[in-house]
């Protein structure tokens, strides 16, 4: 079993806290001037995404998290699993819906996505910050409401649900921000 | 990330974290530690950062760096150097120089940082606490006006209390007042039970088995230093024996064996440490190897014991008390800070 001490500690580090692979985002030593250190940490669990603070005395060991993280290509999904490959290698990964999670939305193909591995089985997708997709269906939007801000619900080529301006008509490309899920812009 | 992209994160930090007012409170604080202990004809001196040896205290380690093939240290402080001037004149010394500890890295630590320590000959503890008191008043009733920016407030409302409050308060007294525990008497069960019943968190790692006072110095962090005054100075003396250090061990007057060890904190922050001295050649030694043995048993390297310093107490170093004092720490107090790189112009990502 690989171990980390604390000295080790950095942020983005990836170790096992309550079973769980969790990444590190803050690592603070705290310690009076001539006395035992202790390492205050802030670590994200990446199979729930919940922040979890723990404090450890300094030199203790934690279980390292074998985590991998990789560029894939999206290939396609057979209804169960979502399909994405290695662009150097070729090789492929299957990835669940507990894995694929909200990503499933933005998910067309050909989206170069970073996959998170523990132990070799699929943890996480992160998708490209935006995706450009198009509207599959929306209501025409009335002619002459310039009412600022107004908008209206559009759906798009992968079934994704997104409020957009009134001017938008099907068959438009539309920059989407992964992150809120929001519409930016035509593409 | 690519190498550009690496390249351009790090191109992105060349400017200074802290601002330029704080640079200037720093120059002012600096100014005015210097008049103070001339005023008081303490003087200056100027030790080597670059030691042969490395340190003993089980919990501090000591940046090795080479000499062209030889191991030498960046000094953790400049405290045996400063002792052997002592040993030598029989004068009182100050000195402000850079330190350097390993594995220190945080929101109040940094690798690398600033450090007043002075000696005074024929001053007890108290003494001393009272003439840092006076220093701290000094430094207080120096600051300019309300500088620009987040400082302001803070900095006004610190300027404010001319008559900034200092207590004084035994290790004992503080840890009985908050946990109801006699620290002299302490054991490492009794502060976890202590800890389970109270909700204090208990850190992965610290158990029953650990020493007692890896325990009190958690449970000081924790519980003690929190409820000091929050805008005021807090003064802790006579620590327990067994976190003597380089103090002189002495009866508190109720038959209890303490060390003669002080600590100045603002809030919760830790700001100096300080010791009526011991000036026992042959204890000083036999504590540093024991210092040693603790080493070895936490896994720790052993630290060289430096022998010239043992030297200079064997030739006698005069009654004295010290005091070293964090003073970025103590700039974070001068300007409101509550982060340590806030008053640091390059902290160490940035250096």
């Amino acid at each position: 079993m690989a171990t980390y001490s604390t000295n080790q500690f950095k942020n983005g580090l990836k170790i096992i806290i309550d079973n769980d692979p969790c990444s590190i985002t803050e690592n603070n030593v705290v310690k009076p001037g001539k006395g035992q250190a202790f390492n205050k940490i802030k670590a994200k669990n990446l199979r729930t995404g919940r922040v979890v603070e723990r404090t450890f005395k300094s030199t203790e060991s934690v279980e390292a998290a074998d985590v991998d993280e990789m560029n894939v290509e999206y290939l396609y999904s057979d209804g169960e699993q979502w399909h994405f490959m290695e662009p150097t290698t070729f090789d492929q990964h299957a990835a669940d819906a507990v894995a694929v999670g909200d990503a499933v939305k933005w998910l067309k193909g050909q989206e170069v996505c970073v996959l998170t591995l523990w132990n070799s089985t699929p943890l996480s997708i992160t998708l490209p910050n935006f995706v450009e997709l198009a509207v599959a269906q929306t209501d025409p939007g009335l002619k002459g409401d310039t009412a600022q801000g107004a908008t209206k619900p559009a759906t798009l080529e992968t079934g994704a649900e997104v409020k957009v301006p009134l001017f938008i008509d099907e068959g438009d490309i539309l920059k989407i921000d992964t992150r809120t899920g929001e519409y930016v812009s035509r593409a | 990330m690519t190498n550009d992209q690496r390249q351009e994160a790090v191109s992105a930090t060349w400017q200074a974290v802290a601002s330029k007012e704080v640079m200037v409170q720093r120059a002012l604080m600096l100014k005015n530690i210097r008049a103070f202990f001339d005023a008081r004809d303490v003087l200056e001196v100027d030790t080597p950062l670059l030691s042969h040896c490395s340190i003993t205290d089980p919990h501090l380690d000591s940046l090795p760096v080479r000499f062209r093939e030889q191991h030498c240290y960046l000094n953790t402080s400049p405290e045996y150097a400063m002792k052997r001037l002592l040993a030598g004149w029989h004068h009182p010394v100050y000195q402000v120089c850079k330190a350097f500890r390993d594995d220190e890295l945080g929101l109040l630590h940094n690798p690398e940082f600033t450090m007043l320590e002075w000696y005074r000959p024929g001053f007890d503890m108290r003494q001393l606490m009272q003439e840092m008191e006076a220093l701290i008043r000094v430094l207080l009733s120096a600051l300019t006006g309300a500088a620009p920016g987040e400082s302001a407030t803070k900095t006004s409302s610190v300027k404010e209390q001319t008559e900034a409050r200092f207590e004084y308060l035994s290790y004992r007294q503080a840890f009985i007042e908050q946990t109801n525990i006699d620290p002299h008497q302490a054991t490492s069960q009794q502060c976890l039970r202590f800890a389970q019943q109270n909700n204090v968190e208990i850190p992965q790692g610290l158990t029953a088995d650990d020493a007692v006072d890896d325990w009190l110095d958690w449970l000081l962090m924790q519980v003690v230093q929190a409820a000091f005054c929050k805008d005021g100075f807090t003064f802790i003396y006579d620590y327990p024996a067994s976190q003597c250090a380089l103090a002189s061990i002495e009866d508190d007057g109720t038959g209890v064996a303490v060390a003669k060890r002080f600590e100045l904190f603002y809030g919760e922050l830790e700001l100096a440490n300080g010791f009526f001295e011991l000036t026992d050649a042959a204890e000083q030694l036999r504590r540093f190897q024991q210092d040693n043995v603790q080493r070895q048993q936490t896994g720790k390297i052993v630290g060289d014991i430096d022998q010239r310093f043992i030297a200079a107490l064997c030739h006698g170093l005069p009654a004295c008390s010290g005091v070293a004092v964090g003073l970025d720490r103590l700039l974070m107090v001068l300007t409101g800070k509550v982060r340590i790189e806030q008053v640091l112009s390059f902290p160490w990502h940035r250096a």
